[in-house]
């Protein structure tokens, strides 16, 4: 079984919570204590990211992030050397990654070091069901799992393409726009219930979630789960405590408020 | 999508999932438009008596060789983007849209954007780097007398290539009343292909007016390529004709170091705003820092268009260093009395090399625009 389909079945019914952060920032060092910070937190699972330096789908906040990684010197394989700690550190939290097409492309063999790295997922903010396919065939054979992105705007043969393509959870934005803080998201349970009929994997909320009841919101509509982006890479850059933010956040997933 | 979107093994549309729906009716209401006699007329109408096609072609009277200028310059706007602004203008009316969103380098698309949003009643917003903002106080407020709002861009290196970035952003959440006006003929597509459909007639003018000058095809068409409307423009009535087509990038303080803009000649395939084409890349992906005289050749990618005609070796692509398109552009002053852009220049300036490898030979430039916006540039750098 795959650590994200261990995962939500060890859950029980609670919704996920995901835990985004930059990787490399602001130093590879200080970003692995991040990373130990926010599964102490209780994140269930951690999305990362692998800096691009023109991130299209991404808000000021998680742009800004990339910057400074970039700025640090990082380098893919830096990052690689990250997520390979930290899967010695904690064997079971699944691991994602979230990072763009060129980045992807420049690296012969990035999807398979992805998987050597101990990495379980894979998800390309700017390549769209329409384009996926190559890419999803290559991670197959690595043994990582494609995650593809739906919108509220998608029309259906495409939530049907994404339903087929992704593997480890769906990523379901839940506004249009960007990631960022700046605005909550309107958490569209018809969504939900679209790629449940199509048999999607478990769906996951993200973008727009920054307070718990973002989270409830999301998991009232029916969602798996929430990824928090934007909201833990700002409190990181403020020198906050992660950890206890992730806390505050993760109050709001356990079945009783998920059933509100 | 009805269309591949691909020339060879570039192109595409690489964007986020939430974008492909906007493309997408984007793509239906250009194909529509173009099987639409009143789409024709109404665009063939605004290009004739608004913008003032056909523009001449030129021939040099003074200047070496047997060089014809095809005189975008002498477009309302002052250059060739004004065409495709005007199809793209008319499009956003058709999809029902209300807002016009565009990036700006050093400001000539953005006043060509600002032009059709004054004429056909759009709120416009223009996203330009805020080093360009400041550099192109002129420009911002030609924009801004059209009424359009011009949005300093403070992220990464605040010049085009993050002014692309905060437009895409935008139209992540605006798509439903706004429309994007992408300048190039690059992006994800539709673009390529819809822009180098608006930017056909200069070819077609010239490849007729030069049959009529001359009595036969040219040997050579040379254009300047930053993003590449222009010369897809100009090139795409030549492909079947045995005609060179030359691309000129920007060489900028030359092709062995970093400061350039030679996309095709220096740079590798990659996927850069929603189109896999060549970029300028570190080894691992990152978007390197460009650099050309002219602002309008300042750019990390390519059209993907110009990317498969570089390697199926339709088209040949050089490069022309700042210095060598200063001289052309000052050549051109003295020798026929036009000033043009710096853009242009660089087309000129190798027209110049190929007239004096061949002196009988035919070569059609495409001049693209006008020089005025670089007459201070000018000054500093001649004098």
């Amino acid at each position: 079984m795959s650590r994200y389909a261990a995962m939500f079945e060890r859950l029980n019914g609670r919704g996920a919570f995901g835990a985004f952060l930059m990787l490399g920032d602001p130093d590879p060092g200080a970003c692995a204590n991040l990373l130990d910070a926010v599964v102490d937190g209780g994140a269930d699972m951690i999305e990362v990211g692998i800096p691009f330096s023109d991130p299209v789908a991404d808000g000021p906040v998680i742009q800004a992030a990339a910057q400074r990684a970039l700025a640090a010197g990082v380098r893919v394989s830096d990052c690689f050397e990250l997520i390979a700690g930290f899967r010695a550190r904690h064997p079971d939290v699944p691991v994602g990654i979230l990072t763009y097409a060129n980045i992807v492309v420049a690296r012969a063999g990035f999807i398979r070091d992805a998987a050597e790295a101990g990495a379980d997922s894979l998800l390309i903010a700017d390549v769209p069901a329409l384009e996926a396919e190559p890419f999803v065939r290559e991670m197959e054979q690595a043994g990582i799992e494609p995650v593809l992105i739906a919108a509220p705007n998608t029309p259906d043969a495409t939530l049907q393409r994404i339903a087929q393509l992704s593997k480890a959870y769906t990523y379901c934005v839940s506004r249009t726009g960007i990631t960022g803080t700046h605005a909550g998201g309107r958490f569209d349970s018809r969504l939900v219930e679209r790629l449940c009929g199509l048999g999607a994997p478990p769906q996951v909320f993200g973008f727009g979630i920054s307070k718990p009841a973002h989270v409830r919101a999301a998991l009232s509509a029916g969602a798996k789960g929430v990824i928090c982006g934007s909201a833990i890479v700002e409190s990181a850059a403020l020198g906050e405590d992660v950890a206890q933010l992730v806390r505050s956040l993760i109050g709001a997933t356990g079945n009783d408020s998920a059933s509100q | 999508m009805r269309l591949s979107g691909r020339f060879g093994r570039f192109g595409g549309c690489f964007v986020p999932e939430i974008l492909v729906p906007a493309l997408e009716q984007l793509e239906t209401a250009f194909l529509e438009s173009q099987d639409d006699p009143a789409f024709a007329a109404e665009l063939n109408g605004l290009l004739a008596n608004y913008a003032g096609r056909p523009t001449p072609l030129t021939r040099c009277r003074n200047l070496p060789g047997n060089i014809y200028l095809k005189r975008e310059d002498l477009l309302h706007g002052g250059a060739h983007k004004t065409n495709q602004v005007l199809g793209q203008g008319l499009l956003a009316k058709r999809m029902g849209k209300t807002r016009l969103i565009a990036e700006t380098g050093a400001g000539q698309h953005g006043v060509a954007t600002a032009i059709v949003g004054a004429l056909l009643g759009f709120e416009t917003v223009i996203y330009m780097g805020a080093e360009d903002v400041e550099r192109q106080k002129l420009n911002v407020f030609r924009m801004e007398l059209m009424g359009a709002r011009v949005v300093p861009v403070e992220s990464g290196g605040r010049t085009l290539k993050d002014a692309i970035n905060e437009a895409l952003r935008d139209w992540s959440a605006s798509f439903e009343t706004t429309h994007y006006l992408l300048g190039t003929a690059a992006g994800p597509h539709p673009f390529p292909t819809m822009v180098r459909e608006f930017q056909r007639v200069i070819g077609r003018e010239a490849r007729a007016q030069i049959l009529e000058q001359l009595g036969c095809l040219p040997d050579a068409v040379v254009a300047c390529v930053g993003g590449g409307s222009n010369a897809i423009g100009i090139f795409a009535d030549f492909i079947e004709d045995p005609v060179r087509l030359v691309g000129v990038e920007a060489a900028g303080k030359g092709l062995e170091g970093e400061e350039h803009g030679a996309t095709l000649l220096r740079g590798s395939p990659g996927i850069l705003h929603g189109s896999e084409t060549y970029v300028l890349q570190d080894d691992e992906g990152q978007i390197a820092d460009t650099w050309s005289v002219s602002a309008g050749l300042d750019y990390p990618a390519v059209g993907p268009e110009h990317a498969h005609l570089k390697d199926s070796g339709r088209a040949e692509y050089v490069g022309c260093t700042d210095a060598e398109a200063l001289a052309a552009f000052k050549a051109l002053a003295v020798k026929e009395g036009i000033l043009c852009a710096f853009e242009s220049a660089h087309a000129l300036a190798h027209a110049l090399k190929l007239a004096e490898a061949d002196p009988v030979s035919a070569i059609l430039v495409g001049l693209s625009g006008r020089g005025d916006k670089d007459v201070a540039q000018a000054q500093a750098l001649l004098a």
